[in-house]
C-alpha cells in the first residue's frame, strides 16, 4: 500500500522496554529478576476458587456484566468501603478492567484531551508517558530526589520538593499521576506528602490518578494511605488496583478503577467501546479471594498480612547480597522492586530531561522463589569475584 | 460540584449509549426466555474446560506471558490458519491476541483510523463498528444490504437474498476512504459473502483501501455454503486484517480472547496499540485455547472436529427456530452462517401505537414481546444508521445457540402466540 497507514496517535510509542528485555532474558536463559511477576504460585484459596468457578454452570464461560462481574464489584465495594471510610457503590463507583494497565488506559482516554497537561512523578511505571501521549496530552515531569544529607538507603529518603511540585501546576493541568507504593523505587508516600499533593489538586481543580497496585505490600510497619480518603479527594480521584499484584496472579489480568460515579462513567464509556467485557471465571475467583480476605482482614491468616512478611525476608536477602558485592541498594518501603543493580535500567522510568541523573541505578524484582534469589546471588558473587568473563 | 475538568473527552462524546445496556438487564429476569444477547447456554467442549483447569495448576501460567500473544496460542493459531489460508503465517509478527474479537476491532481502529479517514460499514452491522470508528476520529459511511426479489415463497427468505448494490457500493469509495469493514458470516443477518468479496476486493485495490474482515463466526457455516477469507483473494493479504474469536469458536464468550491476523506492516501497528492499552491477555485462558486449537487442528475436516460438529448441531437448531417462527406468522430470514436469525414481524400486524412514536417499531416490539410474551430478542435497527431505520424496523434478531430446553420454552411461547 502506498499511503501512510498508521494513525498519528501511535507515533513515538512503539518502542517498549519490556518487549525487548523479556525477549533477551528468554534468549539468554537469564535468571530473571527483571519483569515484575512472582515466580511462586498464587495462594491456594484463590487457585481453588478459579478451578471451582470453571466447573460451575455454563455462565462462568459466557459474558458477564460488562463493567464488572456482580460478585466481584460487590465485594470490592464492601472491602474498600471499610478502608476508605465511605459507602462505595458497586455498580456506579467501580469499573473492572483487564489488569490495572487497562484501567489506566481507560482513565487517560476518558479524561485527557489534546492540550491537557498531566503531571507525572518520576521515577514512573513506564506506561504512563506513552498513554498520556496517545491521548494527546502533554506529560510534565517532577522527580523524586534523594535528600542530600544522611545515608540514602531507604526509599523514604526520596522526596518531592513542594516548591518544585507546585511550580508544575498550570491552568492546563488536567491530572497528576501518583503511584504508591512506587514502582521502581518502592517509596510509600506518607500522609503529609499526600496531603500536600491533595491541597494542590484541590487548589488547581486537578484530577488525581492514584496507581495503588502494590497497596498490600508494605514493609517495616509502613502504612499505605489512600489519597482518595483525604478530605476533598474522593470526588477527584481515580484509584487503581490489581488482582494480579494482590493475589500474586499477574497472568489473570484483573484490575479495577474506583472513584466517584461522575468520573467513572467516562471510564465506562471507553471500556464499552474498547474491550467491553473482562473474562468471567477469573473475576469470580478474585471475588471469592476478596470475600475470604474480608472475613480474615487484620488477622494472621490474612494473605495481605502473610505476603509482605514472606517478601520482607526476600527483600533483606537481596539487599544484603547487593551490598556484599559492593552495590548500594535502596531499601524499598513497599512493592516488588529494589533499585540497585542488573536488570531493567531505571533511566526508562525517567523523562528524557532527567534521565542522565539516574542512569547508574538499575531495578531488581525480589518477588521470587528462594532458589531464584540464590541463583542471582551466585551470579553476582562470581561476577564480583571476577570469575565471569568481562564483556 | 460539576467541575468542567471532570467532563468526558471529545473522543467519547456521544458514545455512552448502547443497545445492550438497555436490554441485557431486562432479559436477566429468569422468567424470561432469552434469545437476545449472543452467547451460548450450551456448555463449551469438555477438553477446553479441562485445558483451563490444567493450565491454572501450572505456576508460570498464572503470571504474565508474552504481550502480543502467549507462544502456545500464537503457534497454534499459525498452524490452524496456515492451513486455512494455505500460507506460512509468522506467529510472532502476523498474529496479535486481543481481548475478544472486540479488542481486535478496537486495536485495528486505534492503530489505523484517524480524523479525516472515512470507513465504509455495511448495514446491518455489529453495533460497535460505528462508535469505534468515531472514537478513532473517523467518519462512518454506511451502505445497506438490500432484500432482492426472492424466487422463493414469501415465507422462505434466506440471508443470501440480502445483497449489496454494486454501483451503490462503488459510489461510497473515494480518496478519503481508509478502510471497509466486512463481517462474514454476518451478525445479525447471517449472510455468508462469497461472490461479493471479489467486487469488494477490486474496489479496495482500486482505491488503495484497507479491509477489516470480522470473521468471528467463520466456523459456523451451514450446508451448501462456504466461508471464504477475503485475505486469500489476489492483492488482498497485504491490505487486510482478519479477526477471529475463541469465544465464538469454542463457545466460551466469557473467556474474551480473539485475534487479528495480517501482514507484519499492519499488525505491528495493532501491537503498538496493544502494548499501550492493556499490554497482555490472561495467560491460563490463552494456554487452554492454544491446546484446544491444537487438538482440533488434528481433526480438521473430520466430523468430530469441534469446528464441524458445532456447525452441524447449530444447523438443526437453526431449522427448528425458523419453523417455530413461521408457525407464528413471522417471516424468518434463514441464515447461511452464524448463530443469529432475523425475522420479519410485519404479518403479525401488532398494534403498538399505545407505546408512543419516539422509537422505531422494532424497539417497541421487542419491549412489548419481553413484557407480554416473556421472550427476549434484539431490535435490528440497533445495527443500522438512521437513514436505514425504515428498511429494518420490522425485524427482530434471535439467537439460536441455545440448549433444547430453552428452544422448547421459546416454542411453547410461539405456539400459544395467537391464543391470548
Amino acid at each position: 500500500m502506498s499511503r501512510k497507514l498508521h494513525a498519528r496517535r501511535i507515533e513515538g510509542i512503539d518502542k517498549n522496554i519490556w518487549v525487548e528485555l523479556t525477549q533477551l532474558a528468554a534468549d539468554y536463559k537469564a535468571v530473571n529478576l527483571g519483569q515484575g511477576f512472582p515466580d511462586f504460585s498464587p495462594p491456594s484459596f484463590v487457585q481453588e476458587a478459579f478451578c471451582k468457578a470453571l466447573n460451575e454452570g455454563f455462565s462462568m464461560h459466557q459474558y458477564t456484566r460488562a463493567f464488572g462481574h456482580p460478585n466481584l464489584v460487590k465485594i470490592l465495594a464492601k472491602f474498600f468501603s471499610r478502608i476508605v471510610g465511605r459507602e462505595i457503590d458497586p455498580m456506579e463507583d467501580i469499573l473492572v478492567s483487564v489488569g490495572a494497565y487497562q484501567a489506566l488506559f481507560c482513565t487517560f482516554q476518558a479524561l485527557i484531551d489534546e492540550g491537557d497537561e498531566v503531571i507525572i512523578v518520576e521515577p514512573f511505571f513506564d506506561c504512563y508517558q506513552p498513554m498520556v501521549m496517545m491521548a494527546g496530552g502533554t506529560a510534565i515531569y517532577v522527580p523524586l530526589k534523594p535528600v542530600c544529607c544522611g545515608p540514602v538507603l531507604s526509599s523514604a529518603d526520596w522526596v518531592l520538593s513542594p516548591e518544585e511540585l507546585a511550580s508544575k501546576f498550570s491552568p492546563r493541568t488536567k491530572a497528576i499521576v501518583i503511584n504508591t507504593p512506587n514502582n521502581p523505587l518502592g517509596k510509600v508516600y506518607k500522609r503529609k506528602e499526600l496531603q500536600m499533593i491533595a491541597e494542590l489538586c484541590i487548589k488547581h481543580d486537578v484530577i488525581c490518578i492514584s496507581d495503588e497496585v502494590y497497596e498490600w505490600l508494605t514493609y517495616d510497619g509502613t502504612k499505605h494511605v489512600k489519597i482518595a480518603s483525604l478530605p476533598g479527594m474522593w470526588e477527584r480521584t481515580v484509584t487503581i488496583g490489581s488482582a494480579g499484584k494482590t493475589f500474586s496472579a499477574t497472568g489473570w489480568k484483573v484490575g479495577w478503577a474506583m472513584g466517584s460515579e461522575h468520573i467513572l462513567k467516562h471510564l465506562k464509556t471507553v471500556h464499552q467501546n474498547s474491550v467491553y467485557h473482562c473474562a468471567t471465571a477469573a473475576q469470580e475467583a478474585v471475588a471469592v479471594g476478596f470475600q475470604r480476605e474480608y472475613d480474615v482482614f487484620g488477622t494472621e491468616e490474612s494473605y495481605f498480612h502473610q505476603l509482605p512478611i514472606h517478601l520482607h525476608e526476600k527483600r533483606l536477602r537481596l539487599a544484603d547480597c547487593l551490598k556484599s558485592v559492593g552495590l548500594k541498594p535502596i531499601l524499598p518501603q513497599g512493592g516488588y522492586f529494589m533499585i540497585g543493580l542488573a536488570t531493567i535500567p531505571v533511566s526508562a522510568f525517567y523523562s528524557p530531561e532527567h534521565r542522565n541523573e539516574f542512569q547508574k541505578y538499575i531495578r531488581f524484582c525480589f518477588v521470587k522463589e528462594d532458589s531464584t534469589l540464590q541463583a542471582a546471588e551466585d551470579i553476582l558473587r562470581q561476577w564480583s569475584d571476577g570469575k565471569l568473563k568481562k564483556f | 460540584m460539576a467541575s468542567i475538568k471532570h467532563k468526558n473527552t471529545k473522543r467519547i462524546e456521544g458514545l455512552d449509549k448502547n443497545v445492550w445496556v438497555a436490554f441485557t438487564s431486562v432479559a436477566a429476569d429468569p422468567s424470561i426466555v432469552n434469545l437476545g444477547q449472543g452467547y451460548p447456554d450450551i456448555p463449551p467442549p469438555s477438553y477446553v474446560k479441562e485445558g483451563l483447569a490444567q493450565a491454572a495448576m501450572v505456576d508460570r501460567l498464572n503470571q504474565y506471558t508474552r504481550g502480543f500473544g502467549h507462544p502456545t496460542l500464537v503457534k497454534a493459531l499459525s498452524k490452524v490458519y496456515g492451513k486455512v489460508y494455505d500460507r506460512q503465517l509468522d506467529p510472532f509478527k502476523e498474529i496479535l491476541v486481543t481481548v475478544g474479537g472486540y479488542g481486535s476491532l478496537f486495536s485495528t481502529m486505534q492503530a489505523l483510523v484517524e480524523e479525516g479517514d472515512e470507513v465504509i460499514i455495511i448495514e446491518p452491522f455489529f453495533d460497535c463498528y460505528v462508535p469505534m470508528v468515531k472514537m478513532a476520529g473517523g467518519k462512518p459511511v454506511l451502505i445497506p444490504l438490500r432484500l432482492k426479489g426472492s424466487s422463493g415463497t414469501a415465507s422462505s427468505v434466506s440471508s443470501a437474498d440480502w445483497v449489496l448494490d454494486q454501483e451503490e457500493l462503488a459510489s461510497k469509495f473515494n480518496s478519503k476512504t481508509k478502510a471497509i469493514i466486512i463481517n462474514t458470516p454476518n451478525n445479525p443477518i447471517g449472510k455468508v459473502s462469497r461472490s461479493e468479496l471479489q467486487a469488494i476486493a477490486d474496489l479496495c485495490i482500486k482505491h488503495d483501501t484497507l479491509c477489516i474482515s470480522d470473521e468471528v463466526y467463520e466456523w459456523l457455516v451451514y450446508k451448501g455454503h462456504e466461508h471464504v477469507k477475503i485475505a486469500t483473494l489476489p492483492g488482498m493479504w497485504d491490505r487486510t486484517i482478519t479477526i477471529g474469536s475463541a469465544g465464538k469458536t469454542f463457545s466460551v464468550t466469557g473467556w474474551k480472547l480473539g485475534w487479528s491476523i495480517g501482514p507484519e506492516h499492519l499488525i505491528k501497528h495493532l501491537q503498538t496499540v496493544m502494548q499501550n492499552s492493556l499490554y497482555t491477555c490472561p495467560t491460563p485462558l490463552q494456554e487452554a485455547v492454544g491446546q484446544g486449537l491444537l487438538r482440533d487442528f488434528e481433526l480438521m475436516g473430520k466430523p468430530d472436529c469441534y469446528f464441524t460438529s458445532l456447525a452441524l448441531e447449530l444447523e438443526g437448531k437453526r431449522d427448528r427456530m425458523a419453523a417455530m417462527l413461521r408457525q407464528t406468522g413471522m417471516t424468518p430470514v434463514v441464515p447461511e452462517g452464524g448463530y443469529f436469525m432475523i425475522a420479519d414481524v410485519t404479518a403479525l400486524n401488532q398494534d403498538l401505537s399505545h407505546m408512543g412514536d419516539d422509537e422505531p417499531y422494532d424497539y417497541k416490539f421487542v419491549k412489548w414481546m419481553i413484557k407480554e410474551k416473556k421472550l427476549a430478542s434484539i431490535p435490528v435497527t440497533a445495527f443500522v444508521g438512521e437513514d436505514s431505520v425504515k428498511q429494518f424496523e420490522k425485524y427482530i434478531r434471535l439467537c439460536f445457540i441455545k440448549q433444547e430446553s430453552t428452544l422448547d420454552a421459546a416454542e411453547a411461547i410461539l405456539k400459544s402466540w395467537n391464543k391470548d
